[in-house]
């Protein structure tokens, strides 16, 4: 894992969660849209929040594609819902908001979620095309650290 | 009749969800490491490769097919119920078919985060 990679899943993770939340206050601003008027869509899209919520999710999706071609699905995954757990910090450390036990519960379980999947490799499946060296052999997740370092020397 | 509706369009969502993130996976693999090849042959090659590719627009064609399921669940059942619920079975729906279909070793941790980020995500969106 280089310094580089480590930025890419950082960006899946904000980029999703920012996207999600920037749409969600756009469309609540916009109203429901129902299947007999779509135009509303097209008046949605002129909503700054929800344009601006769009693009963030086409950040997400280069960087979750990005983060594809050298991980694992199951590695990327869990990545994807750290975000949600920045941002309930956020909400309650920068904005004062108040965050429920439920939702506490909620940020502790995946913080631990992530937490055991990052200890591990990145990349265990076999049939990857024209792989970087720490992935073609890496059988146990003890092999990582060491793997990762000597990927890390490379560059 | 209501609740059954409200589970077939949830588990609808799942299986296009898993369908995309699994065909998507496997193309950006077919792919290879865009970093290295970035930095070999250029941006747009990159760019080229992913859009020749047959399975990502696979992938992004089921994706686009569990956006518009989520819609339609979305007004059968509540939104309290519906978006957790997806979103966390989806979770362990890929755990699933990434060691089936992509081969990967998902090992007791791996297993352990899937379950424990399924339900993180169902009591945040909750």
């Amino acid at each position: 894992m280089t310094f580089r990679k480590y930025l890419v899943l950082a960006g899946v993770s904000v980029f999703a969660a920012a996207g999600d939340s920037m749409l969600a206050h756009g469309m609540k601003q916009t109203g429901s849209i129902s299947l007999h008027h779509l135009q509303g869509v097209i008046l949605a899209v002129r909503n700054p929040w929800v344009a601006g919520g769009i693009v963030l999710l086409l950040a997400f999706f280069a960087a979750y594609t990005n983060a594809l071609s050298w991980a694992d699905l199951t590695y990327v995954l869990p990545a994807t819902s750290l975000g949600y757990v920045l941002l309930a910090l956020v909400a309650r450390f920068a904005l004062h908001e108040q965050v429920s036990p439920m939702r506490w519960m909620g940020i502790a379980l995946i913080s631990g979620g992530v937490s055991f999947v990052a200890g591990g490799p990145a990349l265990t499946s076999q049939h990857h095309a024209e792989c970087s060296a720490f992935a073609k052999d890496a059988p146990a997740s003890s092999a990582a650290p060491a793997s990762a370092l000597s990927s890390g020397a490379k560059r | 009749m209501k609740p059954l509706y409200t589970w077939g369009g949830i588990l609808v969502v799942v299986f296009f969800s898993v369908v995309g993130d699994i065909l998507i996976a496997r193309a950006m693999k077919e792919v290879g490491d865009v970093h290295e090849l970035w930095e070999r042959s250029g941006l747009w090659t990159v760019v080229g490769r992913v859009l020749s590719n047959a399975t990502f627009f696979l992938g992004v064609t089921a994706m686009a097919a569990a956006f518009f399921s989520l819609l339609f669940a979305l007004s059968w059942g509540d939104v309290s119920l519906v978006a957790p619920a997806a979103a966390s079975l989806t979770f362990i729906g890929n755990a699933f078919a990434a060691k089936i279909f992509l081969h990967e070793k998902v090992d007791r941790r791996r297993w352990i985060a899937a379950v424990l980020v399924a339900g993180g995500v169902a009591l945040l969106a909750g």
